[in-house]
């Protein structure tokens, strides 16, 4: 799988420098050179991103490898790892300064893609379309969806960020929201929700707050049954203001602008892009 | 994954926490034999479901003599218990758990949570015990106390000593509520609980500290390295569907709709349900097919779905993003002539080649309908539905 993507990422135009498997450094795959360690690639190629394809029972090593190793940006793939090793890597990852630290997104993500630029992910490119919009979201499919439906309108992507559906994430909303206010590249931001955890509250917090930038919603899981895990690990209604109608009000409440289904989600982005021109 | 209460109590024992002495039975003529194992003459039966509310539900009863006992697990044994928790159809009571009754002069409530916000491990704790924790949260907030645990260190002694002079449990018994807070916590750590209910804790009237109810969930993910937590699943507290589903690596979620869904991705599968929903219908399931919707699994969903007969249409919503629409309408067709179904089937492609998959659909021969958007397909599900009901169908074959 990992492969399989190597090159679809490669032929995407990213500038993929090394592949990390231990034990079978000293290979080269697709003519790219292969290490025992994180540490020697690093060394060896000056990477400083990494994607990880690591099955669960040894993902989060790998990420902490990559955190230790040097690597800045991380985007883990992986769906299905423990919760309790995600909080572990999350501390770990604080263990190093600030300017030192790595940024990790995901885990149980679809990537990470800059539409024209670079593919870190397993999203296909082929519905990507250069542009001003930023998307961030929890699902894959969903945000495949979204960007597709841009397209579909001649609108163009700046990046498109997963964070992910699994309870505990590298990065939250509020994390990616923040880092697309500062973006010279992205103008507007659509953001795609789902029901369980309380980063859609902290990112409504966060926009009334902090942005100037207009926010497109959609929030999947209205039809959801409280206290069920629908699919994605955090997907789950086990608290207050974790239902998709609760987040669906306090997000409006804050100014985003909510897709009421998600066949409306690229007419919705439309619309607002076309209120701010005027 | 969830437990029986009598399976948590036997594990978080051997963590350090003090519970009543009890056993477990299959049937009334055991049920009193545990209790004249256990001696005494005051017992607490306990129906073992998968839910909470027993006690208001007559699942859980005081019983003076063996008759008592017998009389009162036969009323239990093979029944549903119905409670606030089940839903309406119950859950099916099989074991019952037999407890020496114990005097107690308080009640706290006791959870052991990860916390999404500060993505933690949380102590959640409360001297309303015997409440649940969301009437406690909306009637007597400001008697909660939070505690979260530093992941590098683990639960510190002085944080345990905090909670316990918060909850006001008197100095002599600060170093069992210290105990017993430990032992929840390594027991949460080290097989991957994603919770810990103790409600009610209490402090009995010969001053121990005991675990008179017991609650534990598993993190699902981690159980391949727990395997002896992984054994201790009942299947007999499962909606079956569910059960079929987990076992054939296939996420799905019954619901009480007609119109079945198969998708691709957890995210589009409820904005699928929820399209359903808008156009007029009920979902029948959540079911999420994952990356890879090879024939075989196509297959499978199919007949996962369609095992629940009340499913009268089937919603199928796949975003080929690295398969291609082509290869996956091959899916479909396969699928379908292998096992076929007599409900209307909808099939929304999108993706790459997203004319040549419905081609192939098209001259399939099968009857398909084709839905170029979501929305479409929804509201093509719902009049589908709507006019195959018109039409009296004839008796159906579950594939």
């Amino acid at each position: 799988m990992a492969q399989f993507h190597t090159k679809e990422m490669v032929d995407y135009g990213t500038n993929v420098v090394g592949g990390v498997v231990p034990g079978k450094g000293g290979a080269t795959v697709q003519g790219i050179p292969v290490f025992n360690t994180v540490k020697e690639a690093v060394a060896a190629t000056g990477a400083d991103a990494s994607l990880v394809f690591v099955p669960p029972p040894f993902a989060a090593d790998s990420i902490m490898e990559a955190a230790d190793g040097g690597i800045r940006y991380c985007v883990c793939i992986t769906d299905g790892i423990p919760a309790q090793d995600m909080i572990r890597v999350k501390r770990y990852m604080m263990r190093y300064p600030r300017e030192r630290r790595m940024v990790l997104t995901g885990p149980n993500c679809a990537g990470t893609i800059s539409p024209g630029k670079a593919l870190l992910g397993i999203m296909p490119s082929h519905i990507y379309l250069p542009g001003p919009v930023g998307i961030v979201g929890r699902s894959g499919t969903l945000g495949y969806e979204a960007a597709q439906q841009l397209k579909e309108r001649g609108i163009g992507v700046s990046t498109s960020v997963g964070i992910g559906g699994d309870p505990i994430n590298g990065s939250s909303f509020r994390d990616i929201l923040e880092r697309f206010e500062a973006d010279p590249d992205t103008h507007i931001i659509c953001m795609i929700g789902e029901i369980g955890g309380p980063q859609e509250a902290e990112a409504a917090a966060y926009i009334q707050e902090h942005m100037k930038k207009p926010v497109i919603a959609y929030i999947a899981g209205l039809t959801a049954p409280k206290g069920r895990t629908m699919g994605h690990a955090g997907a789950i209604i086990s608290a207050f203001g974790e239902s998709a109608s609760e987040k669906v009000e306090i997000l409006s409440a804050a100014g985003v602008t909510v897709a009421e289904n998600p066949s409306v989600i690229g007419e919705t982005v439309a619309r607002v892009m076309a209120r701010k021109a005027a | 994954m969830d437990i029986h209460e009598y399976q948590a109590k036997e594990i978080l024992a051997k963590f350090g926490v003090t519970v009543p002495p009890g056993a477990l039975a299959y049937s009334p003529e055991q049920a009193a034999y545990r209790a004249r194992e256990l001696g005494g003459n005051r017992w607490i039966v306990k129906a073992q479901v998968h839910a909470g509310g027993r006690g208001k539900a007559g699942g859980v009863k005081l019983c003076n003599s063996d008759h008592e006992i017998q009389d009162a697990t036969n009323a239990m044994f093979g029944q549903k218990l119905v409670t606030h928790q089940t839903g309406p159809e119950g859950k099916g009571i099989y074991r019952v758990y037999v407890e020496t009754a114990v005097e107690f002069n308080r009640e706290i409530y006791l959870g052991f949570v990860l916390d999404r916000s500060s993505q933690r491990v949380m102590i959640v704790a409360s001297s309303e015990g015997g409440m649940e924790i969301e009437e406690i949260s909306e009637n007597r907030p400001d008697s909660i106390i939070r505690a979260t645990v530093e992941p590098a260190v683990g639960l510190q002694d002085f944080q345990a000593r905090e909670i316990a002079y918060n909850l006001g449990i008197p100095p002599a018994l600060t170093q069992q509520m210290v105990r017993t807070l430990q032992g929840c916590y390594r027991a949460f750590r080290e097989l991957d609980a994603t919770m810990v209910e103790i409600n009610p804790l209490v402090i009995t009237s010969d001053d121990r500290i005991l675990a008179l109810d017991a609650k534990m969930t598993f993190d699902t993910s981690a159980l391949f390295r727990h395997p002896h937590v992984a054994e201790l699943r009942d299947k007999s507290q499962e909606d079956p569907r569910e059960s079929r589903a987990a076992d054939r690596g296939l996420a799905y979620i019954g619901l009480t709709g007609n119109i079945g869904c198969i998708v691709n991705g957890a995210g589009l599968a409820m904005a699928t349900m929820d399209t359903i929903k808008l156009a007029g219908g009920e979902p029948a399931n959540f079911l999420d097919i994952g990356g890879g919707a090879t024939p075989e699994r196509v297959a499978k969903a199919f007949r996962l779905v369609m095992s629940d007969t009340s499913v009268q249409a089937i919603l199928v919503n796949i975003f080929a993003g690295i398969n291609r629409c082509d290869w996956v309408a091959e899916g479909v067709v396969q699928a379908l002539t292998a096992n076929p179904v007599d409900v209307p089937v909808i099939v929304r492609l999108a993706g790459t080649n997203v004319e040549e998959g419905q081609a192939i659909l098209a001259k399939s021969g099968l009857p398909i309908i084709c839905a170029n958007t979501l929305m479409e397909a929804a509201e093509r599900s719902v009049m589908a539905w709507k006019n195959d009901r018109l039409q009296n169908t004839k008796v159906r074959s579950v594939c």
